[in-house]
């Protein structure tokens, strides 16, 4: 038995946790009910969202297309015990992960009713609507560590900008986030405008996993299992990222800062390495990027944590790190995801005080302004 | 070896689990098949609690689309990463001879012997008609 | 006499549907190609005249890179060094929606480039290319080319229409094990759908970016419905994919499988470990980190020696200069690569002709 993989005694865990005040920077609340965004819906939408519901380009009304391995993707012991799903309690978040974790501030994404997804774009834009309420008013107004993003459709862009003034009057989100699979891949003219109003307002544009954009998962069709659809999203994340560079967002918007949420970042390097190395060979056809690509990464992107890369060696996930680059990790933990790191035990390699701060803390701080 | 009691059999229904404190660590103690297993409630791989896993099948198969199951509700699925650790000996599915959850003796005594003996715990009061659980650490 | 050095990838360019393939088709469809012009299949993958698709000084006046033998002779053996070479024809033979027209010019590829190439150079090697879309007419195609050793191995596209791990390809597998041809996967497009789950690209470089990102969706594919549970003997080549994606891609799928093995019960070790086993890699393009120290952390990572086949991706523009071998390579991988690794990989590739 010499490589049980132990865990420290919990008094061990104490004074680590004390150390590390961590800024999460995806964490997904989620709705008790449908219901609970009545409030924030006329009547109309109400009755919509009753009667014909979601419109997403998937088979199956009431369950993502590919099962998941657990319950709504959740850990088995987030179930509050009060009732609802996993993150519909704030009580039960505080007391299971904002307060042993020590998180000191958390940035909110939520993927319920998926509204980057609704084929009905005005029924997404009333959606998006309430969500973007009813995260202040459930949940930033009553937790102050816990910070609130714009959601916005981006395949609608008038209501998206629409949405983006009405959510900067009110002042209180950290972010504007869209969807990676959307219509066209998110580099492509037709987004431009939110980018421009994102650069504007110094907001940061928040990329989450995720969305139906009536695409397959891969680029040689549909995968039979999650175990296949699982991994693609870092494909998604992938294809994005090269179109928002190659397509000259971070060149035309030279200040606004993109955020990649749950792409993890493993495979960053190696995309990096491969825009680079067919960049003059491909350079005739894109005269309008100054730079290379990998300098484009290094300035305009950052990209949060989870799900942490786990190889056999820790000198390897030390290596994924220093390629990527301490200074564009921000951690998350994806809570309440069954995927979820634990800040304590995700990083299996030796990292310096200034780097777990950086990690943990100070590169979200300076990103987001917190 | 020090012997623990620490619950009746009763109170833990088959395909149930009862999570005890025994020398400072949580312990979690699982029913199933007519038989009790004591394992450490922390998972090797990130610290997860047990008693919140899935209890299923022992799943294997010999090619693409044949499902065997067996030894129903002995194979602990942990409750965030999904990993399959056998109740029985606390080993992983996936790599066995590395990866494992500590695991404790269990036996079950009546409470006529326990009354008879040293092994009466000052914190736990033994009926001589219940029969219970210990864990030797 | 030249040491062993085994190329395998390069593209003898097919000139067009009439020009090259007609003597090749049986009277109906030489009928069909002429009176309703159906030609111009190159594939949107590879335009002829964008610069990946030929190094300027592997073109000549007219024609296509890699349209002429006498050309690719000097090319890939006098001035790159390779004593064998695979050919793999790309060609949109294998897009076409019709399966017997498919069949009818895949068959044409391959009768073409066993008698205008393979029969005049005894160095020469060839992929069977057959019509994926209809997998009884891929077997068909492979049984022709069964006996004739020069035939090294199947070529299918990195993006079809289903994913290659599919029940409904099975069959061919089957017979790709019993003839020992591995599977080369290689990069281009059948233009079912888009080239990834975000949609379609503006760019060439974009989509050419995405191709590695298909080959993984494949490998996944392969490993999870259980094609080498099924067939324990058959390999697979990924060709022109990329190389330095490998190890975060292993990891990513070890550590999905520890947590999602129940979906896929039949899979009994870690997909790194399949991968070791079952696939290979051709070495242009490598997209390595610009350091050797770098490369080498990549190779080790990989963790295995077997994997690397050397090849030049002849005439495709990867590299400039005679020296088709990635830089900072460590020097006992790279004779492994150009002889045993190829070898290994292809069992019906004797070297003697």
């Amino acid at each position: 038995m010499s490589d049980v993989i132990d865990r420290p005694a919990l008094e061990q865990e104490t004074s680590a946790k004390s150390r590390l005040r961590i800024i999460d920077c995806d964490i997904h609340p989620s709705l008790h009910a449908r219901s609970d965004l009545y409030p924030f819906l006329s009547k109309r939408w109400q009755e919509h969202l009753k009667t014909y519901g979601d419109h997403l380009r998937t088979p199956y009304i009431g369950t993502t297309p590919y099962p998941r391995s657990s319950p709504l993707i959740a850990r088995r012991d987030a179930w509050p015990p009060t009732g609802g799903p996993p993150g519909s309690d704030l009580a039960f978040m505080r007391q299971q992960h904002l307060d042993p974790l020590d998180v000191e501030l958390g940035i909110l994404q939520v993927l319920d009713l998926f509204i980057f997804s609704q084929q009905n774009l005005d029924f997404g834009a009333a959606i998006q609507r309430a969500i973007n309420d009813w995260q202040l008013a459930h949940w930033t107004s009553r937790e102050p560590r816990l910070k609130a993003s714009v959601l916005v459709g981006q395949d609608d862009t008038e209501a998206a900008i629409a949405e983006i003034e009405r959510c900067a009057k009110i002042g209180q989100y950290v972010q504007i986030n869209v969807s990676p699979r959307a219509n066209e891949p998110l580099g492509r003219h037709r987004y431009w405008p939110i980018y421009a109003r994102a650069e504007e307002l110094d907001l940061p544009l928040g990329i989450h996993v995720g969305g139906y954009g009536g695409h397959a998962p891969t680029g040689g069709g549909w995968p039979s299992y999650y175990a296949e659809e699982h991994q693609s999203n870092a494909h998604s994340m992938a294809a994005t990222l090269t179109s928002l560079i190659i397509e000259g967002v971070p060149e035309r918007f030279p200040r606004l800062k993109i955020v990649f949420i749950e792409g993890g970042f493993g495979w960053i390097s190696s995309t990096m390495w491969r825009m680079d190395q067919h960049f003059e060979r491909f350079r005739d056809e894109v005269p309008h990027l100054k730079r290379r690509p990998s300098e484009y990464v290094r300035e305009h992107f950052w990209f949060t944590t989870q799900p942490i890369d786990e190889p056999d060696e820790a000198k390897h996930l030390r290596s994924l790190i220093e390629w990527v680059g301490v200074d564009r990790l921000l951690f998350s933990s994806d809570y309440p995801h069954w995927d979820f790191d634990d800040p304590r035990f995700a990083f299996r390699t030796p990292l310096s005080e200034a780097e777990r701060a950086k990690i943990f803390n100070g590169n979200a701080r300076a990103l987001y302004k917190l | 070896m020090a012997r623990h009691i620490v619950a009746r059999t009763t109170d833990i229904p088959p395909g149930g689990n009862k999570v005890v404190g025994v020398e400072g660590r949580d312990i979690v103690v699982f029913h199933v098949n007519g038989e009790f297993f004591a394992l450490l409630n922390r998972c090797p791989h990130a610290g997860a609690p047990l008693d919140r896993a899935a209890c299923v099948a022992r799943l294997t198969s010999p090619e693409p689309g044949v499902y065997q199951r067996s030894r129903v509700g002995e194979l602990l699925r942990c409750a965030w990463h999904g990993w399959e650790f056998d109740m029985r000996n606390g080993q992983s599915y996936f790599d066995p001879g590395r990866v494992k959850i500590r695991t404790y003796p269990v036996v079950i005594e009546d409470g006529e012997t326990l009354a008879k003996g040293p092994y009466v715990a000052e914190t736990f009061p033994v009926h001589i008609e219940d029969s219970y659980v210990i864990i030797e650490t | 006499m030249t040491a062993t050095r085994i190329d395998c990838d390069i593209h003898p360019a097919v000139g067009g549907t009439r020009i090259t393939l007609l003597p090749y088709l049986d009277d109906h469809w030489k009928e069909q190609v002429v009176s309703r012009a159906i030609d111009g299949l190159d594939l949107t993958s590879y335009p002829p005249n964008m610069p990946l698709s030929g190094r300027p000084d592997w073109r000549h006046a007219d024609g296509k890179p890699g349209g002429d033998l006498a050309m690719v002779q000097r090319g890939a053996f006098d001035q790159l060094g390779a004593s064998h070479a695979i050919c793999n024809v790309l060609y949109g033979a294998q897009a076409v929606f019709d399966p017997y027209m498919a069949a009818a010019f895949c068959k044409a590829i391959n009768d073409w480039i066993a008698t205008e190439w393979l029969a005049h150079d005894k160095r020469l090697r060839a992929s069977i290319v057959v019509p994926m879309q209809a997998p009884d007419l891929a077997i068909e195609e492979i049984e022709r080319r069964a006996g004739d050793s020069r035939f090294v191995s199947v070529l299918v596209l990195a993006q079809g229409e289903s994913l290659l791990g599919r029940r409904h390809f099975w069959p061919v597998y089957q017979a790709a094990e019993k003839h020992r041809l591995p599977i080369a996967i290689h990069a281009g497009s059948q233009y079912r759908a888009a080239p990834s789950s975000v949609g379609w690209p503006s760019y060439r470089y974009e989509y050419y970016l995405a191709e590695a990102h298909a080959f993984q969706a494949q490998v996944l594919s392969l490993i999870y419905e259980g094609v080498f549970v099924k067939f324990p003997g058959l390999k697979v080549v990924l060709m022109e994919s990329g190389v330095s994606w490998l190890p975060a891609f292993m990891w990513r799928a070890n550590k999905t499988w520890r947590g999602v093995r129940v979906e896929v019960p039949w899979i009994d070790r870690e997909p790194a470990a399949i991968i070791r086993d079952h696939f290979r890699v051709t070495m242009q393009p490598f997209d390595g980190p610009p350091d050797a120290a770098g490369v080498a952390d990549i190779i080790e990572m990989i963790g295995s020696d077997k994997m690397f086949l050397f090849a030049s991706d002849y005439p495709h523009w990867q590299f400039d200069g005679d020296d088709a071998i990635p830089p900072h390579l460590p020097a006992g991988l790279v004779s492994r690569m150009c002889a045993e690794n190829p070898l290994e990989t292809f069992p019906r590739l004797s070297l003697a002709a």
